[in-house]
């Protein structure tokens, strides 16, 4: 599969999400810079975290405005792979790519940690490494991932199974109400943290899968996602 | 009007809706130091804009460009003013 990294100025785990697809996976990967028209035949394309043009204005504002992003609005129109981790997510959300808009952290405080998260359906090529109701941990470094939408539009993602992932605890225990959660560090609305567009071909998550890609970085529960990702394609290129 | 520069100010804060966790944690800072009447505090930013255009134009263009870009509507609203050159004046003073 082919896979393109957007490198936005600003952005700081490109490097990783390219090693993780690259050399974990042994996909063809390409960087494709956020001035880029085209995406160089990428099949999934890949918004990394960091903080693109310095998280000036708001978190993401000025990345969606991009040129690449008109290509990655058609690649995603077209039914294309799209996945957004932290900063990306935040892209996605300003580009109107996902419904919704991140606030700061309910602590005012940049949260750096590992989280516990429930995987809600395992029906998306995002999810497919998964099991459903599944825990998996994976490491947040973000002050902006308190995400909220107005209670109708919330209402819709859950009518429509958008939402990937949550906070929860180890035992994948969601209590209520879920935006004061103690496992739910940013106060997120519902306790979502990763969620898909209608058609389920674009995910945006705060938690980075790729820096839990490998045993050395202390853990693999990341790699659930890429694989998934990875066979889903390859099924339908030979299927 | 003549055609020239058309300055305005941009306020964009958060809907009143929404809870403002940094507008809360000034509220507390204010209280902290002796302003303990403070009831509310809403934390925004402020732009200042120079454009070129008739007035009524520039007017329409700074409501486009809220709407695309200076605030996300999702949370934030935001207000136009339009302002002559004593008022930008007294901005920079």
């Amino acid at each position: 599969m082919r896979c393109g990294v957007v490198v936005f100025p600003g952005a700081n785990c490109d490097h990783d999400v390219y090693h993780v697809l690259k050399h974990v996976f042994g996909q063809d990967v390409v960087f494709l810079w956020h001035g880029d028209e085209d995406l160089a035949g990428a099949e999934l394309v890949v918004l990394p975290g960091g903080f693109s043009y310095g998280d000036y204005l708001r978190a993401g504002a000025l990345a969606a405005q991009s040129p690449v992003m008109r290509a990655v609005r058609r690649h995603a129109a077209e039914g294309g792979l799209v996945l957004g981790i932290c900063n990306g997510f935040q892209i996605l959300l300003e580009a109107g790519l996902l419904p919704g808009a991140m606030r700061r952290n309910r602590s005012l405080r940049f949260e750096c940690r590992d989280v516990h998260l429930r995987v809600e359906r395992v029906d998306l090529p995002f999810t497919a490494g998964y099991r459903t109701g599944q825990v998996v941990t994976l490491p947040i470094a973000h002050a902006e991932g308190n995400y909220e939408a107005a209670p109708e539009v919330l209402d819709e993602i859950e009518a429509n199974r958008q939402v990937a992932f949550r906070y929860c605890g180890p035992r994948g225990e969601l209590p209520e109400p879920a935006e004061e959660s103690p496992w739910n560090v940013n106060g997120s609305a519902r306790a979502i943290a990763g969620i898909v567009n209608r058609e389920g071909n674009v995910l945006g998550m705060m938690p980075h899968p790729e820096r839990a890609a490998e045993a050395v970085l202390g853990g693999t529960d990341g790699l659930g996602l890429f694989a998934g990702l990875v066979e889903r394609v390859a099924l339908r290129v030979t299927g | 009007m003549s055609d020239g520069p058309v300055k305005a100010r941009v306020t964009v804060y958060p809907r009143r809706e929404i809870l403002d966790p940094q507008g809360k944690a000034i509220q507390g800072a204010l209280a902290g130091i002796g302003f303990s009447e403070v009831e509310e505090v809403r934390a925004g930013k402020s732009f200042e804009i120079t454009l070129g255009g008739d007035r009524a134009a520039a007017q329409a263009r700074l409501a486009e460009m809220c709407e695309k870009l200076l605030a996300n509507t999702v949370v934030e609203d935001y207000r136009v003013e339009m302002l002559d050159d004593d008022a930008v004046e007294e901005v920079r003073a």
